[in-house]
């Protein structure tokens, strides 16, 4: 399975990676060489085969219903690029 | 099938509106959905934030089954398919007040499926609204746009939060279903003790999809406006946006599908800023949690233990009370006030307590802006009047007097209703030997009137009310009217 | 060569019994030799102040006779796992300085019994890669050098197994995904320990694939991975994946018996064009346990050679969903941009490796909408055909034996150009993580150039009483004790 260019922009669109024009040529080559790669898994009979999500036997476990974490917004905020005061900044969002 | 009262007339003929609305419900818990983190309202920024909530390196989410069991619970009330079985998918998208770049959600295989509720119409009528489904997902945090030119601020206390998100199917044809939903469902909510149904604060709001086609027609296309907090605001915000497609239609355009915000400014509906390629969530199952699994054991228990809920109530009240419908749904719209009724109801008269409890205590908690919890008056204060009124010691007419001292703020608030009526001498003239006398008196006075009452059998009114202000209101109404018929001849 | 770097772990921890030298010393020793190492470009934080005030710690309790499991005992952390107050990078530029708050899990262990931090390590950005060339920090050397060249340390735990391999710490906390602790152990004459998913906690490591990530130690003996294990491995209620289930004593299982153990040697295994060494050491090592009194079966797992693709649909699924969190908006660095998005792109492009952006971009191709069936769905269905290939094979046998790598350790710069050919360096370690199974490398001889070689055992899952005891048994049979000749020290 190859992807072309205008492909790769819609990927990186969504995985929020700017790619510029230069880059896109290579990026397209290579990612088509793995999606190749990965192609064979076609060859293999999966009818009827639940897909396996958790490799080892395991029940969900919860917890009570108590406060148990938070009230720290120092460390929260302690490694921000940018803040004020008491928030995350970040630049304007135009909903 | 369409209800020709709920058509919208456009230039071009009739139109039918399509409503189906997804409610968020934050569930009333003490901590996050998949954090210990606190979900109180109104803290300082950040502080009830968890290094999960933050999304930090190497943070994992560890579920808190309490809202595992509220979830089931809601799907009970809302008599529907509980799942034993079902599975947590990331929604994958990049926002500022997700801190994840994912939701953690449920996509293919929600823990509730289908099931209905009953809202009540305007005429007494009932509708089924049908359930798709609820899930759980976690809450975003919080954006703030508005204080600077160039930064939006973001506070994570939200978070995390605990939702249950609840899908109705596309069967409401007008605002004032939507909102006898939206009332109806929060009631459900408010009774099980699931959410608070707070919508100011933000614990239930709702997304609501607007389409409009021609009565017979296949569905139009829907547009979905975001995130409205208030049952006013949403009649406004269908009411806005049917007539803008309607419009738009009849003027020759197309609706887009499209995601809008509700301005209560200016009442109107707006685009939201086109994000490209806004619906491809990629959802897939969480690697990070495993499927959520509970026994038939555990969701039977719940169900032993769910309160009466709105429905069932208002039967019984219209079963066992005698109540009218109208009076049994307004009773039971909080749980609180049907406990109040209940209590003032107890072994009297019930229709004489709904009505004081609707006409006299609901009026005065309404203007007065409180709460039932709130009341001056007590429901036991509130039967003891009844009792009053049913033994002749007030009139009926008195007898609302006694309740605004009772009521309103000032030296006889909260007192009872005897001892008030004993302080005012309130008490009903019933003696029939003075109330006689104070007839004989006004007929005395009046022969030209009385002459007239022989032509002009009504005039009796003008006598009773004679005799009314002559014993300061408080002869009983129904012997003076009796004595006055008798004593003019008109019986 | 000063002798208090040439412990194991079990040495140093009987010398520091006997007194014979104290866990400031052992410390000091190692903090002076990372000094002068720095052309191996393993260390990419060294905390010799922290490591001195833990080791007189360790001293104290030594003394008091509260001497814990790892006292004293100094080892490196690869720089995926959280260290409170100390900055932790996972090797990408996007975590910029930040320094965590918290302490994963996994470490937290090791300090509880005892064990004194000598640094973080290098590694392939994101656990990304099997050679430590797309780290930040720059490449990391093996010091085992063939004909002058330099090599590569196999990655992602590249830092981890040079450091071990170097002397350079005692031990290595690492971490697992593909291959990540097996490969870079082989490719450095050092013992690599993958635990059975879900052994050890994940809370507080930087996370590629959820599925697939296991903590686990390099070490220099067998019984070194067994008391690094039995620290590293505990239940975490914090983490949903974490399996409820006691840590048995694990050097206690180095009976050094293995009569009637079943040992399964899987005929998939043998691919084309395997060089004529690595089946001779196969050969070997299957004589070696013959020797020893276990019995050779043959088995089969069929869906081998789909391991390799399935994990690099699965893996890159999980990860680009995992590093979404590295936007610039909370912690690590920024890059400013003309509005929110432009800001994520921006920092994204400029903060990730290329190989990062590769696999992210792949498993966002792999799960987005008309692809999620084919590609995703596909892959998890081959992983459960995978997996049950090892269920079956486990019917007849206790254990697996394969070459870890096909090859030994490769020049810098080979391969980093064609990321196919860097995934192959995989294929024999790759399924071992799709089953969520245990498996442990062992240094089992030399190639022609004199550069180490490793044979993998393969357990049940928790299973690793059987694996380290069988592996114990190789170790010995093996006797490998070449070491790599320094040409680094300043």
């Amino acid at each position: 399975m190859s992807v072309d260019e205008k492909m790769v922009r819609r990927i990186a669109n969504l995985a929020r990676i700017g790619v510029t024009d230069d880059e896109l040529p290579a990026l397209a080559k290579e990612l088509s060489a793995i999606l190749g790669f990965v192609e064979q898994l076609s060859e293999v009979d999966t009818d009827g085969v639940k897909p396996l999500t958790s490799a080892v036997e395991n029940k969900i476990r919860g917890r009570e219903d108590v406060v148990s974490d938070g009230g720290y917004a120092q460390d929260v905020l302690a490694n921000a690029p940018e803040k004020d005061d008491e928030y995350f900044s970040v630049p304007k969002v135009v909903e | 099938m369409s209800d020709n009262q709920n058509l919208i007339a456009g230039a071009t003929g009739d139109w039918e509106i399509v409503l189906g609305l997804e409610v968020h419900a934050q569930i009333a818990s003490n901590a996050k959905l998949f954090s210990g983190a606190s979900t109180e309202f109104g803290a300082e920024p950040n502080s009830q934030v968890s290094l999960v909530d933050a999304a930090m390196p190497g943070m994992l989410p560890v579920i808190n089954w309490f809202c595992v069991e509220q979830a089931v619970r809601t799907g009970l009330g809302l008599k529907a398919q509980v799942n034993n079985y079902s599975v947590f998918d990331r929604k994958n998208y990049f926002y500022p007040d997700l801190p994840q770049g994912y939701q953690i959600s449920q996509f293919q295989q929600p823990i509730v499926g289908e099931g209905a509720i009953e809202i009540d119409l305007e005429d007494g009528a009932v509708k089924e609204i049908g359930i798709e489904r609820l899930h759980l997902e976690q809450d975003a945090g919080k954006s703030l746009h508005d204080q600077h030119p160039d930064m939006s601020f973001v506070d994570l206390n939200r978070s995390g939060v605990a939702l249950m998100e609840i899908v109705s199917h596309p069967d409401m044809r007008s605002a004032a279903e939507a909102q006898a939903y939206v009332k109806k469902l929060r009631a459900i909510l408010r009774y099980l003790g699931t959410c608070d149904g707070n919508m100011e604060q933000g614990s239930l709001r709702a997304d609501v999809n607007v389409s409009v086609r021609r009565p017979g027609d296949a569905l139009g296309t829907r547009c979905e406006i975001k995130n409205v907090n208030s049952i006013r605001f949403i009649g406004q915000a269908i009411e806005y946006e049917a007539r803008r497609q309607i419009d738009l239609i009849e003027d020759g355009g197309t609706v887009e599908q499209q995601t809008r915000l509700f301005d209560p400014k200016t009442g109107q509906t707006r685009a939201m800023r086109s994000k490209e390629e806004a619906h491809d969530y990629r959802y897939f199952p969480d690697p990070d949690l495993l499927p959520l699994t509970f026994s038939q054991e555990f969701v039977d228990d719940i169900a032993k233990h769910l309160p009466e809920l709105p429905d069932d109530k208002k039967a019984r009240f219209v079963n066992d009370y005698g109540l009218t419908p109208y009076d049994a749904g307004v009773l039971v719209g909080e749980a609180e006030n049907a406990a109040f009724f209940e209590a003032a109801a107890a072994g009297r008269d019930a229709k004489a307590v709904a009505n004081m409890v609707i006409g006299s205590v609901f009026a005065g908690l309404n203007k007065s802006d409180l709460a039932i919890a709130d009341s001056p008056v007590s429901a036991d204060q509130v039967g003891q009047l009844v009792d009053l009124i049913a033994d002749d010691t007030v009139s009926g007419r008195t007898a609302k007097e006694v309740f605004e001292l009772m009521f309103e703020a000032g030296p006889d608030q909260g007192k009872d209703p005897a001892t008030i009526i004993e302080e005012k001498g309130l008490k009903q003239v019933t003696d029939s030997g003075a109330i006689e006398a104070a007839v004989d008196e006004v007929i005395a006075a009046n022969p030209d009137k009385v002459a007239q009452a022989k032509e002009r059998p009504k005039m009796a009114g003008w006598f009773v009310g004679q005799v009314m202000q002559a014993t300061g209101g408080k002869a009983n109404p129904q012997a003076v009217n009796t004595l006055v018929m008798q004593k003019l001849g008109l019986d | 060569m000063n002798e208090l770097t040439e412990f194991t772990l079990a040495e140093a921890r009987d010398g520091l019994a006997k007194k014979q030298f104290s866990a400031v010393e052992l410390t000091q020793a190692h903090i002076d030799r990372i000094a002068k190492s720095s052309a191996l470009n393993a260390y990419v934080l060294e905390t010799p102040e922290k490591a001195l005030e833990m080791a007189a710690a360790s001293d104290a309790k030594i003394n008091a006779g509260e001497a814990r499991p790892l006292e004293g005992l100094p080892i490196g952390v690869k720089d995926l796992f959280c260290t409170k107050g100390v900055r932790t990078t996972a090797c990408s530029n996007i975590l910029g300085d930040f320094i965590p708050p918290y302490e994963s899990t996994v470490t937290q262990n090791l300090w509880d019994d005892g064990a004194v931090m000598l640094g973080k390590l290098n590694n392939d950005e994101f656990a990304m890669g099997s050679s430590n060339e797309t780290s930040r920090f720059g490449p990391v050397v093996n010091p085992w050098k063939a004909n002058g060249t330099e090599l590569v340390p196999g990655g992602s735990s590249g830092g981890s197994s040079a450091a071990v391999a170097a002397r350079l710490g005692i031990a290595a906390t690492a971490t697992d995904t593909g291959g990540s602790i097996r490969q870079p152990a082989a490719f450095t004459g050092t013992v690599g320990l993958k635990p059975t998913y879900g052994r050890c906690s994940r809370w507080g490591i930087v996370a590629f694939a959820s599925s697939l990530d296991q903590a686990g130690p390099i070490t220099h003996t067998v019984r070194d991975a067994a008391m690094m294990l039995q620290s590293m491995a505990s239940f975490d209620k914090r983490d949903t994946t974490s399996v409820e289930r006691a840590v048995p004593d694990y050097e206690a299982a180095l009976t050094g018996d293995i009569k009637g153990l079943r040992v399964g040697i899987p005929a998939e295994y043998r691919v084309d064009n395997m060089p004529a060494e690595i089946e001779a050491l196969w050969q070997q090592g299957i004589d070696w346990l013959k020797a020893a009194g276990a019995e050779i079966v043959d088995v089969s797992l069929p869906h081998t050679k789909y391991a390799l693709p399935a994990y690099y649909i699965i893996a890159p699924a999980e990860a680009s969903s995992n590093l979404a969190r590295y936007d610039g908006v909370r912690y690590g660095a920024r890059k400013n941009g003309t509005d929110i998005d432009d800001m994520y792109a921006q920092t994204r492009a400029a903060g990730f490796g290329d190989e990062v952006k590769r696999r992210v971009m792949i498993g966002t191709y792999a799960l987005s909408a008309g692809y999620y069936d084919a590609y995703y769905v596909k892959a998890l269905q081959v992983r459960r055909l995978i997996a049950e290939d090892f269920t079956k094979a486990y019917e007849k046998c206790d254990v697996l034996l394969t070459p870890t790598t096909p090859s030994a350790a490769f020049p810098i710069g080979k391969n980093i150009e064609d990321p196919l050919e860097m995934y192959l360096n995989d294929v024999f370690t790759v399924t071992v993580n799709l089953a969520g199974l245990p498996g442990i490398s062992v240094p089992a001889g030399v190639d022609g150039d004199g550069l180490p070689l490793g044979l993998q055992l393969i357990g049940q899952a928790f299973g690793e009483e059987t694996l380290l005891r069988s592996a114990a048994v190789l170790e010995e049979a093996a006797g490998f004790d070449a070491q790599p000749q320094d040409w680094w020290s300043a």
